[in-house]
Parts: structure tokens; sequence; C-alpha cells
């Protein structure tokens, strides 16, 4: 009897690399689009999710060069204190890296339950950089892209899987 | 003595080394930005690696605005061409006394021996997006170091100050709004010339006078210009307009609050300044004295 808790395993083809520099690029794009107002208030981490997907999935395929990469180009594009997203993004590397087989057995709902913290660490790490560098708190609304980006993370783990899954072969009854 | 058996794959370094690796270079990284600006040649080699992704990202909006503007009924546009053309002669009228007063002032100025004011040059920007940092108030504008913008130059739009250009990449400049926390610009109260420093706060967009004494005279609805004595912003800009005075005897000094009356928050175009000052060079600061040793009394 399978528990009801492990999610079944995919049989999945094997990932391109061009692929996934695909999908880092279109998260800086949609990080970079123009978010004003209230949008801006509960934009997603998109970078953050897509290198925590990718570190959770394929460990060996990317790892802290292109978190700490991309943390760079979001520090650049931002303008703000160069190394903070860096930073964070190292340790968000590092908790998919080490807790990727954990998160794997779980059903993609649970899934959710472990990357929402992970995020919100992510963001508290950019928080206390800047606490330090003498900014002001921004208020609690700060936190809600992370809850955003984990309410995200079923539908991105459906889209960046599409092309790994086998297309079924017309000849086969 | 443990002995752990050699690993069949070889993989490196293990994932804490490799953290500890990457914070390390971060934390540098992070110290040599914010307290010494050692990396602003970086900034600017990787800011032109990042241009094409920020342009692409703007793209698809630019384009929805245009399409929209395509679709303007013709009755809202001559509406908007009567109100511009009535604006347009109001304005001319202001303008022909202006330069009328703008010649006077100068013969007078020569009279008196006192410095010519500079004419300055305007470069009209058109703002990219909002700054998307939670922590700063910044608008990016697209005009930089190629047409010859600098950091330090003060920007406008049709109604008051704006911002200051703070840091320049080759096609794109940032501005900091005067609502950010760290961003201070020395006014004048309008009524009577009380001089004062005006400051971003931390929240809504609000500004706040500084260290203003409890008996000093502002009210509600005082107009604040800039002064023009930092030698940044050229005098008699409007700035902001008093819209509360809290006096509790409780503190040194009054809460000011002030609205901005530049449409800080809602820009489509703004006017960057160019200035050609020429400010005195600052005196040789004198030898600091050296502080007396207390004596010991016995």
């Amino acid at each position: 009897m399978q528990p009801r808790d492990v999610a079944p395993h995919e049989i999945l083809l094997p990932v391109r690399p061009a692929f996934i520099a695909f999908t880092l690029i279109a998260a800086l794009i949609l990080n970079f689009l123009p978010w004003t107002g209230p949008w801006l208030a509960i934009k997603p981490d998109f970078v953050a999710l897509v290198v925590l997907y990718w570190c959770i999935q394929q460990p060996r395929k990317l790892g802290f060069t292109v978190a700490w990469l991309m943390g760079l180009m979001m520090d650049i594009g931002n303008g703000s204190l160069l190394g903070q997203h860096a930073l964070a993004y190292s340790v968000l590397a590092f908790a998919g890296i080490v807790l990727h087989r954990r998160v794997l057995m779980f059903t993609i709902q649970n899934q959710i339950l472990h990357v929402i913290p992970i995020l919100l660490l992510n963001d508290l790490i950019v928080l206390v950089i800047r606490l330090f560098a003498g900014a002001d708190f921004p208020g609690f609304s700060y936190f809600s892209g992370s809850l955003i980006a984990g309410a995200l993370w079923p539908v991105m783990c459906f889209l960046l899987k599409l092309p790994q899954r086998p297309t079924p072969d017309p000849d086969d009854v | 003595m443990e002995h752990s058996p050699p690993p069949f794959f070889k993989r490196g370094p293990t994932p804490l080394v490799r953290l500890l690796l990457c914070s390390l270079l971060s934390l540098a990284l992070l110290i040599s930005d914010a307290r010494y600006q050692y990396l602003d040649g970086i900034r600017q080699a990787v800011a032109v690696l990042a241009y094409p992704l920020q342009r692409a990202a703007i793209a698809p909006a630019a384009m929805l605005r245009r399409v929209s503007e395509f679709f303007v009924t013709q009755s809202a546009l001559r509406n908007e061409n009567a109100r511009l053309s009535e604006q347009q002669l109001q304005n001319g009228a202001t303008l022909q006394k202006y330069r009328a007063l703008a010649a006077e002032n100068a013969h007078l100025r020569e009279l008196l021996a006192m410095r010519q004011q500079f004419p300055e040059s305007t470069v009209v920007a058109e703002v990219l997006y909002v700054g998307r940092d939670p922590f700063t108030r910044k608008i990016i504008v697209d005009k930089g170091a190629q047409q010859d913008i600098r950091a330090g130059q003060p920007v406008v739009d049709q109604l008051g100050v704006v911002g200051q250009v703070t840091r320049v990449y080759p096609w794109l400049a940032e501005v900091t709004l005067i609502t950010d926390k760290g961003q201070a610009v020395p006014v004048q109260n309008l009524r009577n010339g009380l001089r004062a420093v005006l400051g971003g706060t931390s929240g809504d967009g609000q500004l706040e006078l500084k260290f203003i004494p409890l008996n000093a005279d502002f009210q509600n609805g005082d107009e604040l210009v800039t002064s023009g004595i930092d030698g940044i912003y050229p005098p008699g800009l409007r700035v902001a307009v008093v819209s509360n005075v809290e006096r509790n005897a409780a503190y040194l000094f009054a809460r000011i609050t002030g609205k901005p009356v530049a449409g800080v928050a809602s820009h489509g175009q703004v006017l960057i300044l160019n200035r050609d000052l020429k400010v005195p060079e600052r005196p040789p600061e004198a030898a600091p004295a050296r502080p007396k040793k207390p004596r010991r009394s016995g």
C-alpha cells in the first residue's frame, strides 16, 4: 500500500542546460518588469523561486555559483547594495541542495510548506542586511511576496516539468 | 579515530564549505560597497550586461501604453488640445513678465556687483520604472552618462522638485526622490524666509522638517521653496507645503510634516537640471586642536 503523503515517482527525460538558462533569464525579466504601487508590494521574487526549484530538482546541474551570480544580477538591476541578494541566494541554494531529497518525497501541496520558510529566510537575510546598512523596516507586507511565491510553486513545477515529460508515442498501444 | 571510506564520486567541497565561501565573498562585496564605494566600476560593467534584460522587461508595458495611446478618441484629443493652448497662452503672459524681470534682475545684480546666476540647461528624461528596492524611494530614468548626466544633478517636474540623480549608468540614471529617508533638501519658508532642512520619512511618502525649534514660525499651508544655499538645487523651486505642525514641549524639536508639491509618486517625464556651478573652493580645514588632557585635581 502506498502511503498517502508520498509523491508518486515520475520518470522524466533529462533536463537540457539550455532550458535551465532560459528559465533563469525569464525569471530575471519577470523581476525586472516595471512593477509599481500595490503590485510591487506583493511581487514574488521569481528568481529566488526558479533558483530554488532547480536546486531542489537538479542539485548536480546548478549550484552556488549560478545562484550567487543571479544574486549579483538582481543587485545591479535593482540598484541595491551589491551582494545582498548574492548572499541571500547562496543560503537559498544551500537550503535547496541540503533538503532536496526530503522535499522531493512530499506531494506538491506539502512541498509548499518547505518552500515558504526557505523563501522567508531569503527575505529575512536581505532585510537584516538593509537594517544594518541603515534602512527602515518597510512593514510586514514586505514578506507577502514570499507567500505568493509559495502559492505559485505548484504552477511553476507544472510549467518547468513540461519539457521533461516524455511525449506519448503514437505507435504505442 | 574514525575513518570514512573514500567517496565513489568526486564532487568537490561539501555544500557547507561552498556556502561559507559564497557568504564570505558576498560579505566582502557588501562591506566594500556600503563602506568604501569601491565597486562602481564593477557595477557599471555588469549594468551593461543587465541593460538588455531591463529593456526587454520594460518593452511590453511601453508597447501596451503606445497601443492605448493609439486608440484615444478624437474628442479627447481636441479637448486636450484646447486645454493646452489655453495654458500656453497663460504661460506666455507669465513668461513675458518673467523675461522682463530677469533682465531687470541681471541689470540690478550688475549694478550691485553681485555674482551672476548662471543660466541652466535642462534635459527631459522619461521615467522608465519605479525602483524595485522596497527600502529606498527611487525612480529610473532613460538618460545616462551618454547624455552627460552626472550624479548630483537636481531633478524637477512642472510642479516642483522631484529629487536628485544619485547614480549614473551608461544609458540609465537613478533618481532618489525627496521622500527617501536619506535625502535632504535645504528649503526656505516662502512666507517669512526661515531656512530649514527638509528630509524624507521612512513610511508614507511624507516630508519632515528636521531640527526646528518649538517656537519657530511655521504654519499649516506654508510653502517651502529651495533656498539654494547648498549649491545643488537652484533657489526658488517649490518643494513642499506644510501639512501638519505638532508642538509638544516634551520634545526638543517641533514635528513639522509636509506634502511634496511635485508628483513624486506619479511620473511620466521629468526635467534634469544641468548647472555649471562655480562654487568657491572649500577653505583648507584647520588642523584639529588637540584635546587637552583633563587635569587631575588633587
